[in-house]
């Protein structure tokens, strides 16, 4: 076993581990931070993944960002933190079943996936992975569209919010 | 290659080289190596730390028409020493009903979010620990760490003052992080990287006389990251008493408060790495690593002098001018420059440098004489109004 894998085990426990804590928790607050931990360990994984520009973003947009919100949300409209009622609802069966169904899904579709077995090439040195990046998000013949369509919902959302949120005199 | 040329890889090769001999294994002598680097440069962080705290209160003192420390030692010297020394035996509290794993990690992560910063500083051309590809990315990323850990704190205090307190500077700090992002993408596009030591080497001219306006909405945009006045109304000793660190005692307010020093100087030096050459100066950067690093200090301990000047001159505003402010100003400004720079580097790429700096310098020069008209005629209505609901009120009496 090679020391990245030894990472990636750790880290990827980590973060089940902590996932799980943010469903488990009845404190609300806490479950927060656990999945701001889950959040940092996804991170870690895309570190690891020589992702780096990726990792940073996502440790500004999720933590930095969402889970601050969940935070402000909590304790701005609860006053007791902590729940009395059951965690689990009458669907709890169907739920557990979609998220069995998505995991046996996903592992079928990736075991028929000729690169599953495989060990990444390793990266040419000198390789600017955020400029490949950029490149891809605004060539037509990649990702432009997606890109674009992706910033019209987000601005959509924008746009309802203010909406949502605008007092008329 | 000598150690006057590169001292940190000679250095880590010798320690490496010596571990080896010790029968230890090469990939474990290589991060235990790594390790005792972070350590070492931690270790003088803190120390740095330490006299921040007299430069801080000697400055402070001479713009308020005193003296300042000057008893222990020579000017005071040693005075911080005594001041740690007092928060080291000072009582640890704990406030009743606080939850304690949140309340004991939140002073840690603070400290945390700001050593964190120094994993991308470039001290000199060939010491510094990660040239990430995303370093500007990066620093808005340690930001938010630092923001979860004033929420934690606030929050787990178990106290009404200490959780407004965090709401406030979190709705500062999340707030200015915009702005603050959109003008760290202007040394972006003069450099074509986000790397710092690739926008320090780009820098034959500096950045802030290509885009004084970024610099300013930077160096204002990281007062309120710092939450030192005129943004400091977390604090806001008449309402809230301290803000979000009033239930923390000794040591751990420490880490709040030593935290806050080594942040200002931290963005003193981001400052100068983004808009002022960093490490660069006339070539003398070449000469040695260690005359670099005294340029890179020295340029930071400028930044941080600039940071203490705005905080002991300007008052403490309003949290509803602070958004207004930052909404309403200085995030659509930061974009527009954005785009206008973009635009004119686009157009004025293969023009001759003295073309590209008046360019550059121009269209600076026109954001910010058209957003100050756009401020004036803003206000002009705002006191208007004001006036306005005044006489009505004298009508009614």
């Amino acid at each position: 076993m090679t020391a990245e894998q030894i990472i990636f085990l750790i880290v990827a426990g980590v973060t089940l581990a902590s996932a799980l804590l943010v469903v488990t928790t009845r404190n609300l607050v806490h479950a927060a931070l656990w999945l701001v931990a889950t959040l940092f360990g996804v991170a870690i994984i895309y570190t690891i993944l020589n992702a780096g520009f990726i990792a940073v973003v996502q440790v500004v947009v999720y933590i930095g960002a969402i889970a601050i919100l969940f935070i402000f949300a909590v304790m701005l409209t609860r006053r007791e933190l902590r729940d009395n009622t059951p965690q689990l609802n009458k669907n709890w069966w169907s739920g557990a079943l979609v998220a069995v169904l998505t995991f046996v899904g996903l592992a079928f579709l990736l075991q028929g996936w000729s690169g599953f077995s495989k060990t990444a090439a390793a990266i040419p040195s000198g390789f600017d992975a955020v400029a490949e990046l950029g490149n891809q998000l605004v060539s037509p013949e990649a990702y432009v569209l997606p890109f674009e369509v992706a910033s019209v919902l987000l601005l959509a959302a924008m746009v309802g919010a203010v909406y949502v949120a605008f007092t008329r005199k | 290659m000598n150690f006057w040329n590169d001292p940190l890889k000679v250095a880590a090769d010798w320690l490496t080289g010596i571990f080896v001999g010790w029968g230890m294994n090469d990939v474990f002598a290589q991060v235990l190596v790594a390790f005792l680097g972070v350590l070492m440069l931690i270790t003088i962080l803190m120390v740095v730390d330490i006299f921040l705290v007299w430069i801080e209160r000697k400055v402070v003192a001479r713009f308020q028409d005193r003296i300042g420390p000057n008893r222990l030692g020579p000017f005071g010297l040693i005075q911080p020493f005594a001041d740690i020394i007092k928060l080291m035996i000072k009582e640890d509290t704990t406030p009743d009903g606080a939850d304690k794993v949140v309340y004991n990690l939140a002073p840690m992560l603070s400290m945390m979010s700001v050593l964190i910063l120094w994993a991308v500083v470039p001290l000199a051309p060939v010491m510094l620990g990660v040239d990430l590809n995303a370093g500007a990315l990066f620093i808005i990323a340690a930001g938010s760490i630092g923001t979860l850990s004033i929420i934690m704190a606030g929050w787990s205090s178990n106290n009404k003052f200490s959780v407004i307190g965090a709401f406030r500077q979190v709705a500062v700090m999340v707030s200015f992080e915009i702005p603050m992002l959109a003008t760290l993408l202007i040394p972006t596009i003069f450099a074509g990287s986000m790397g710092m030591n690739a926008i320090i080497q780009s820098q034959d001219i500096w950045f802030v006389l290509l885009s004084p306006l970024a610099a300013l909405i930077f160096l204002i945009a990281a007062i309120a990251e710092l939450g030192r006045a005129p943004f400091d109304l977390a604090e806001g000793e008449s309402e809230l008493v301290s803000g979000y660190n009033i239930e923390y005692s000794g040591m751990k307010f420490g880490m709040f408060y030593a935290g806050e020093l080594l942040h200002a100087f931290t963005f003193g030096g981001f400052w100068a790495i983004f808009f002022f050459g960093g490490y660069r100066f006339f070539g003398l950067e070449k000469v040695s690593p260690f005359l670099a690093i005294a340029i890179i200090l020295f340029k930071a301990l400028v930044g941080y002098w600039v940071i203490m000047w705005v905080k002991y001159t300007v008052m403490r505003i309003r949290i509803d001018q602070m958004l207004a402010f930052n909404w309403k100003f200085l995030t659509p400004v930061a974009f527009v420059l954005v785009m206008v720079t973009a635009l004119m580097n686009a157009l004025l790429r293969d023009a001759s440098s003295w073309l590209f700096i008046t360019g550059m310098l121009l269209s600076n020069v026109i954001v910010a004489w058209i957003s100050l008209e756009f401020v004036r005629s803003a206000s002009k209505k705002e006191r208007e109004r004001v006036e306005g609901v005044k006489q009505v009120v004298e009508a009614h009496h």
